[in-house]
């Protein structure tokens, strides 16, 4: 069944080393252009507290970032073995380890400002 | 049995009519080109780690001002979100180069190319008034660890963008010599994919340096 | 004029020592002596066409293990200097800052250009005969790598006798490192040295895992690959997560000495207790790149001399692949006593014990397949054998040090030197010695001496523990490393003289296998079977050394230890499948290579040219190397002809010359 209505969305899957339409880039770009705006907007008005802000506009970068996977890298596209996607989440993970590891242990090393 | 192959790997150039085997010349190019894909994408990858560890320590050192201005105090916000807007816009229209090379026009893509090109150049250019115009205000890489951090995380984007340029004018060239060819088309892959993710890096330089620095 | 000259040549290059005295002037011996030779016997043209551009991974190969070797000889030169400088109380053999220089170089060295290069030497030998591929996915990319190791190893050594050594530790904490604590150029080198041999390994690791991905022979399912491919996989996986973290952060050391900025110094805010965050994150992942391909050295030769299968194969691979993705979370228990908090050293210290499971998992793995063998005894499976108790003594007081309060006992005390040494040498170097052994036929035709190859082997064990044991000790009494001297009443002097005599037993052992190679080498004995040790994988299944296009027709594989099952197959006189059958008759055909080409080595020349650069700050030197970068990048863009076709006339003569030798 969803292999059926694949097809039909994306207008030409079937063509050789083609990825994508038209149509989703479109649609990945206003998308895009929408996430950009919200926390834009959020953040320059002032409209939550500091935290909700910061959660709020980390949600939407990281949403952008699927939009970008989806609709423009095209990354649903793989053929199995999906060597492509298994790197990306392996690759994610160290990056967040050591993004937060990093937070986690300066805490009790900060200097003085 | 994709990896067989491989390891043939006859090119159609090479002009070679003794191939005995039952694979097209253009299936086999089009793997080989499909292995360089993925080593670019693997690569992209290990930027990811690299971008990551930027951005832990910018996040670190992110409240060492050392007496220095703040962040807040110098950054201004309208030079920001216009480069923010074009460098979006600069990823769908690789994606728009990438639709005319699959439909075979070559001046299409060609076009498209340039016109990323082009918006891309525009960043670049935001971005260096954005840093002379903080390094006159009297924040430069020296002046506390914050500086150091941003300047440092900022300018490796800005960098990476500057080489994507370099890099796009010499596919627009290989492109008019040599037209659409399976070499080309994996080099325009590459250079889109390569294109996005910086789109996918800046997003997140906007909102943990510039957003999250102005809140 | 002359006063300017002499000057600037005081301070570029390094003067007073005696020592260094003579280092300058054997190196400019050698080098003319190198020069003469090549022009004598007009072999520059072959040495150009042959080897500096080519891109055969078999070649690439041999070259990373010639390098690797001349830096074993320079970094064991300086561990015995060491030595001799600890064992007599209050003697002035090397000052400290000499001593600081030496101890700073034998740990970089050894460790980056001496195990890195010499893993991806047997990388490229072994990995795509094993796997039944023609060359590595990206040959033009390897032959880079090779090049940027080999121009930043040079680059890093040069400082010895030009500028001066680095001299603030292995890995260069800040602010000892930084501008206030080393204002000379040898920390420049450092950086330069190893940024530019780094991006060869990054780029090394992305290569090996699209060949082992992408081009295996057909039927050769990822649970049918070799032991050692798995491991270089997962080695690989690792390269790649680890080495953007030390690109970044000796970026950012270079950025602080460079442009003055303020990421670990100790005024603007910086905060020096980062640079020791990062540079573990890439430094405890290291450690483990190493080890991996030693694991499957290991288990490929215990299998092949105990005649079996290797006992465990998924529980290996399982194995391999989660030490490679939970190395990544145990970097904190090399700073417990930085002072992170009780929660993140419990957290580290917790996970430092289990990463310990897998590696003792495979301890078993190895014992359970020599269980009722058909054991033999060769020098690649002596070393087998000796690894194992060894390392699993190195395991245990590694497991000691992960206990974090007890971790402020032992901290930088020589208790933690014999530790690392003793799974780095009982298992790093004693693997990559078991895999030289084991391949050596398969690189150049023959084997190597057995009998002198034992005598390596016997002095290298016992000069082994006799250096290191006495070290744990050492440790326990109180001694810290990087030391020069100690007091006659600290009582440290006889193990530490028991210790310099076993560093001496180990420098014996090296000669010893000098002479064995040497020997071998004049006594030649054409290997004829290409199947040395009655092997198990598909690199035993063509000639020694390999031809150049590896196989003349491409494999079908059907089983993990494919040939071993082939030649027990036809021992029993049955017919292979058809599918195996159909692919060895199948006519030849034109093989399909990658050209040579120059570019790698301009390039890396050029890099050297622009790291010498930084490393003087001389502008104009900076911007013709980095210029000859873009250049040379742009020129391999616009380069389309990177390939070739070799006749079929051609293969069928190389494979019956082949053939003709048996």
């Amino acid at each position: 069944m969803a292999n059926h209505n694949a097809h039909t969305e994306h207008g030409d899957h079937g063509h050789e080393g083609g990825h994508g339409s038209m149509k989703s880039y479109v649609i990945g770009f206003l998308l895009s252009i929408v996430l950009t705006i919200i926390p834009l907007v959020a953040v320059m008005n002032g409209m939550f507290s500091k935290q909700v802000t910061t959660v709020l506009i980390l949600v939407m970068a990281i949403l952008q970032f699927a939009v970008q996977l989806l609709f423009f890298m095209h990354i649903r596209d793989e053929k199995k073995p999906r060597y492509n996607l298994i790197s990306l989440i392996f690759g994610l993970v160290i990056m967040l380890t050591i993004v937060a590891g990093s937070i986690w242990i300066m805490t009790y090393n900060a200097v003085a400002t | 049995m994709a990896e067989a192959i491989k390891n043939k790997g006859h090119l159609a150039h090479a002009g070679h009519g003794s191939h005995g085997g039952d694979h097209g010349h253009g299936h086999d190019h089009h793997d080989q080109e499909e292995m360089k894909t993925f080593g670019f994408w693997l690569f992209l990858i290990t930027d990811v780690i690299l971008f990551g560890t930027l951005f832990a320590t910018y996040v670190v050192l992110r409240n060492n001002f050392a007496g220095g201005p703040l962040g807040s105090d110098l950054i201004e916000m309208s030079g920001i979100i216009a480069s923010t807007f074009i460098l979006l816009t600069s990823s769908f229209t690789s994606g728009i180069a990438l639709l005319e090379m699959n439909k075979g026009n070559k001046k299409g893509l060609i076009t498209w190319l340039i016109i990323t090109a082009l918006l891309g150049a525009s960043f670049i250019y935001l971005e260096v008034n954005e840093f002379i115009h903080l390094v006159h205000e009297g924040a430069n890489i020296g002046t506390s660890a914050y500086w150091s951090a941003f300047f440092t995380l900022v300018g490796t984007h800005g960098l990476h963008v500057t080489v994507g340029l370099v890099w796009m004018t010499a596919i627009i060239l290989q492109i008019r010599r040599r037209g659409i060819t399976p070499v080309t088309k994996r080099k325009v892959n590459i250079i889109s994919l390569y294109w996005h993710f910086l789109d996918v890096v800046w997003i997140f330089v906007f909102t943990i340096v510039y957003l999250m620095g102005v809140m | 004029m002359w006063d300017k000259i002499k000057d600037f040549s005081s301070e570029f290059f390094v003067t007073g020592d005696p020592l260094i005295l003579g280092a300058q002037v054997s190196i400019a011996i050698t080098m003319v002596a190198i020069v003469f030779i090549l022009t004598y016997f007009k072999k520059w043209r072959w040495l150009w066409t042959e080897w500096l551009t080519s891109v055969d991974h078999k070649k690439i190969g041999i070259m990373y293990i010639i390098a690797s070797i001349l830096m074993l000889f320079r970094g064991g030169v300086d561990a015995l200097l060491m030595r001799m400088q600890l064992a007599v109380p209050q003697v002035e053999f090397l000052n400290a800052e000499h001593y600081n220089a030496i101890f700073t170089t034998h740990g970089v060295i050894m460790i980056l250009f001496m195990a890195m290069p010499l893993m991806f030497g047997l990388f490229n030998i072994v990995v795509p005969l094993q796997i039944g591929a023609r060359d590595v996915a990206f040959p033009f990319l390897n032959s880079l790598s090779f090049w940027m190791f080999f121009f930043g190893a040079m680059l890093f050594n040069v400082s010895f006798v030009i500028g001066g050594s680095p001299d603030a530790g292995w890995l260069a904490y800040p602010p000892l490192s930084g501008l206030s604590g080393s204002p000379g150029v040898g920390q420049d080198f450092y950086i330069w040295g190893i940024q530019i041999s780094g991006i060869g390994s990054l780029a090394t690791g992305i290569n090996f895992i699209v060949t082992i991905l992408k081009m295996r022979a057909p039927g050769m399912k990822l649970m049918k690959m070799p032991m050692f491919t798995w491991s270089v996989l997962s080695s690989c996986t690792t390269i790649i997560f680890a080495f953007p973290i030390l690109t970044v952060t000796l970026f950012l050391l270079f950025i602080d000495r460079y442009l003055g900025a303020h990421f670990f110094t100790l005024d603007g805010g910086g905060n020096p207790m980062m640079y020791i965050n990062l540079i573990w994150m890439w430094g405890h992942p290291e450690v483990y790149i190493v080890i991996l391909p030693a694991f499957g050295i290991f288990s490929e030769i215990v299998s092949a001399f105990s005649k079996k299968k290797l006992f465990g194969y998924k529980s290996m691979v399982f194995a391999l692949m989660s030490i490679s993705f939970f190395s990544f979370f145990t970097w904190a228990h090399h700073f417990f006593t930085m002072g992170s908090g009780a929660n993140v050293n419990a957290f580290f210290a917790v996970t430092t014990m289990l990463i310990a499971i897998p590696t003792g998992v495979k301890v078993f793995n190895w014992l359970f397949t020599m269980y009722r063998g058909k054991l033999s005894f060769p020098t690649p499976m002596m070393w087998t054998i000796a690894f194992i108790p060894c390392f699993v003594i190195g395991g245990m007081t590694g497991v000691l040090l992960s206990v974090a309060p007890a971790d402020f006992q032992f901290h930088n005390s020589y208790f933690l030197i014999a530790h690392f040494h003793q799974v780095l040498i009982g298992g790093v170097v004693f693997g990559y010695f078991a895999g030289l052994y084991y391949w050596w036929p398969k690189m150049f035709g023959f084997k190597l001496h057995e009998g002198l190859g034992k005598w390596a082997f016997w002095f290298w064990n016992i000069g082994f523990y006799v250096c290191f044991m006495p070290q744990y000790a050492l440790g326990l009494m109180g001694m810290t490393r990087r030391f020069n001297e100690y007091n006659f009443d600290m009582g440290w002097q006889p193990l530490n003289v028991v210790s310099t005599v076993g560093g001496f037993l180990m420098g014996i052992a090296f000669l010893f296998q000098v002479w064995q190679i040497a020997h071998s080498i004049k006594f030649y004995k054409k290997e004829k079977t290409g199947d040395t040790w009655d092997g198990r994988t598909l690199e035993w299944s063509i000639p020694s050394p390999a031809p150049m296009y590896n196989f003349a027709r491409i494999p079908v594989v059907t089983e993990q230890d494919d040939w071993w099952e082939k030649k027990q197959r036809r021992l029993r006189g049955e017919a292979d499948p058809p599918e195996v059958a159909q692919a060895e008759q199948a006519p030849l055909e034109p093989i399909h290579m990658p050209r040579n080409s120059g570019v790698p080595f301009v390039m890396s020349s050029f890099w050297f040219i622009a790291g010498f650069g930084f490393v003087w700050d001389w502008k104009w030197m900076i911007v013709l190397g980095l210029g000859g970068v873009i250049v040379s990048m742009l020129v391999r863009s616009f380069t389309y002809n990177t390939d070739y076709y070799i006749p079929v006339e051609e293969v069928e003569r190389t494979e019956a010359a082949a053939r003709g030798a048996h």
